[in-house]
């Protein structure tokens, strides 16, 4: 089972509520931050990491002797990444999605793959937990091909494996939280009741819910700001898995990079719930 | 004119509520929200939209079923795995679609169609503090990065027609295409952080994107009180690095209260103006 926690905003809570979970998890589950830009999970759940790759985009190469400046790339390339200026191919590696066409279209084979560096890769364990994240390069400006990456790296290591993986996604509702969320079989989307967190909350879900999968909410710092998260809820009925109480307390249990559990124990049963209704949502 | 930019690395430091302390505070800002994924400026500053424009950018690939000969060569180069092939039937999956125009271009049977998409909506609005220049990009919709370098065009545009001395930006969440975006031009990138690891750790990170970009950054500390010890880390970061501290905010419910009654917290708390007030002086000296 793949469970993605997403928020429509960072700084809802997303981190530490996919911490707890991982934390309070029955049975042998991976944690994965998937936030690639602000990794933060590994604050958390301090993982040994045992492993750490490079990885890499699939951009092109040009040898200019080969060239014959018939422009065919730059027409093709809808990124701007390679360009003809009078008979000089100009590449632009950091513009590249690496969609391989100017290679696929170049008649004299003057084009050959070459590689970007996009961040890296790290694995480990948190005790019990295994635990993977990527790291963007400072500068890079796509994520999503680093996230397909340990996105690749987390499904194939525990395919045959009984192992539930849960995914920190990067926050928003655009192509990276899309990406994230894409491959899970249940969505925890959390809030929290304030009127910034509530119209996130509804772009997010609003986002999400083209992909029909069960989804539930937590509600972080429940007691402050409004109402208006529970009213939409009910109305479209989505289910409010967990309320995390707005407390001190809890604030500086995140402030000193603890599991919030572990520092406010009385917060175990409500993890417990939740991970109840999680597999109850997807075993429907 | 000069450019102030108030970034975090991350959604939640407090970069709207500080936007808004800021907005309030100045006299003769353009207003301009660079989060088009989530905007929430607009929830403090209530804009009355006098324009309305549609943002269409980028393209998506469709398939013509009666003039696809079901040869399977978009599937096969399609890198993003957006070509789905269901009992010899094949469509796009807009979703995965990345405008690439490689199956389109290379389609034996010249089947495919690409055609631009409407991504979302910007606007110019009035507000109490003066003109505000925002955007909504529609759920899903990427190309935030393109959006924003129109924004802030517009920006610039409304500025000098009016004569503001000063572009106000909340910027977007994170590192990547938006913040990249949203730095081009930027004179001073204010960094709020808070006292947490992830503070701490969003800060160096959005940091070195500005010195990567050669950017000036000054910072400010909000809920400074939560953790003090971290709050140290940060200034003693901070001096090493050469960031001046604008200011330290206090953790205060006041936030919370004053975005419920859609005010600035400067609007809402006296002694929240006073604490502003000085640190949109420390801003301002650093330009
Ligand atoms: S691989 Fe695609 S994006 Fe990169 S330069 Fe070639 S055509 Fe452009
Ligand atoms: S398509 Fe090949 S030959 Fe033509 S301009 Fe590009 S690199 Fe040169
Ligand atoms: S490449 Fe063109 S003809 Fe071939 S399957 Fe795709 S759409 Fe159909
Ligand atoms: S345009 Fe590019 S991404 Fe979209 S379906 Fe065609 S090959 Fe795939």
């Amino acid at each position: 089972m793949i469970i993605a926690v997403a928020s429509g905003k960072g700084g809802t809570g997303k981190t530490t509520v996919t911490a707890a979970l991982a934390a309070n998890w029955k049975t042998p589950v991976a944690a994965v931050d998937l936030d690639v830009e602000e990794p933060n999970l590994h604050l958390f759940l301090h993982p040994s990491i045992t492993g750490t790759e490079k990885g890499y985009i699939e951009i092109p190469e040009a040898d200019e002797r080969m060239c014959t400046s018939c422009g065919a790339c730059a027409e093709l390339c809808q990124f701007k990444a390679i360009a003809l200026i009078g008979d000089t191919l100009l590449t632009f590696p950091e513009m590249c999605h690496g969609c391989g066409g100017c290679i696929a279209v170049c008649p004299t084979g003057a084009l050959t793959e070459s590689s970007r560096e996009l961040g890296e890769l790290c694995h480990g364990t948190s005790g019990d937990i295994a635990f993977h994240m990527g790291r963007l390069r400072i500068g890079e400006a796509m994520c999503p091909p680093l996230m397909k990456l340990v996105k690749n790296e987390v499904f194939s290591s525990y395919e045959n494996d009984s192992r539930d993986v849960i995914l920190d996604s990067p926050p928003g509702a655009s192509c990276p939280a899309i990406c994230a969320v894409a491959d899970a079989d249940c969505v925890v989307l959390v809030t929290e009741p304030t009127p910034f967190g509530f119209y996130d909350f509804k772009i997010a879900y609003e986002a999400f819910s083209v992909f029909n999968k069960p989804t539930g909410v937590v509600v972080n710092k429940a007691g402050i700001g409004d109402m208006q998260v529970y009213a939409f809820c009910e109305e479209h009925n989505i289910p409010i898995w967990a309320e995390i109480p707005y407390d001190r307390g809890i604030a500086e249990a995140y402030s000193m990079g603890s599991v919030i559990t572990e520092a406010v124990p009385s917060l175990k049963p409500v993890f417990e719930e939740l991970t109840r209704s999680i597999q109850e949502s997807v075993h429907a | 004119m000069h450019e102030i930019l108030v970034i975090s690395g991350k959604g939640g430091a407090g970069k709207t509520s500080v936007t808004g302390a800021f907005a309030h505070l100045s006299d003769n800002a353009i207003l301009c929200d660079l989060d088009v994924d989530a905007p929430d400026f607009h929830l403090l500053s209530q804009p009355e939209k006098y324009q309305t424009h549609e943002f269409w950018s980028g393209y998506e690939a469709h398939i013509r079923q009666d003039d696809c000969m079901q040869c399977g060569d978009c599937l096969e180069r399609c890198r993003f795995d957006a070509i789905k092939e269901e009992d010899g039937l094949y469509t796009v999956d807009p979703i995965k679609c990345e405008g690439c125009k490689v199956c389109v271009a290379l389609c034996p049977g010249d089947a495919i169609d690409f055609n631009l998409k409407k991504c979302g909506e910007w606007y110019r609005s009035h507000t109490r503090f003066g003109q505000l220049v925002h955007a909504q990009l529609y759920p899903g919709e990427e190309n935030s990065g393109r959006l924003v370098a129109l924004l802030k065009d517009e920006a610039r545009k409304t500025a000098k027609e009016y004569g503001y001395e000063i572009m106000l930006a909340d910027g977007a969440p994170g590192i990547g295409c938006p913040v990249i975006s949203s730095l081009s031009g930027t004179d001073l990138a204010v960094f709020v952080t808070e006292p947490t690891p992830s503070g701490l750790h969003d800060l160096e990170r959005v940091a070195a994107l500005c010195d990567h970009f050669r950017v000036k950054g000054c910072v400010v500390i909000n809920k400074y009180d939560l953790n003090t010890d971290m709050t140290e880390k940060i200034e003693s970061f901070c001096e090493q690095k050469g960031y001046p501290v604008a200011g330290r905010v206090p953790h205060s419910n006041a936030v919370t209260a004053a975005m419920v009654e859609r005010k600035t917290v400067t609007e809402y708390d006296s002694s929240m103006y006073t604490d502003f007030a000085g640190i949109w002086n420390n801003v301002l000296s650093q330009l």
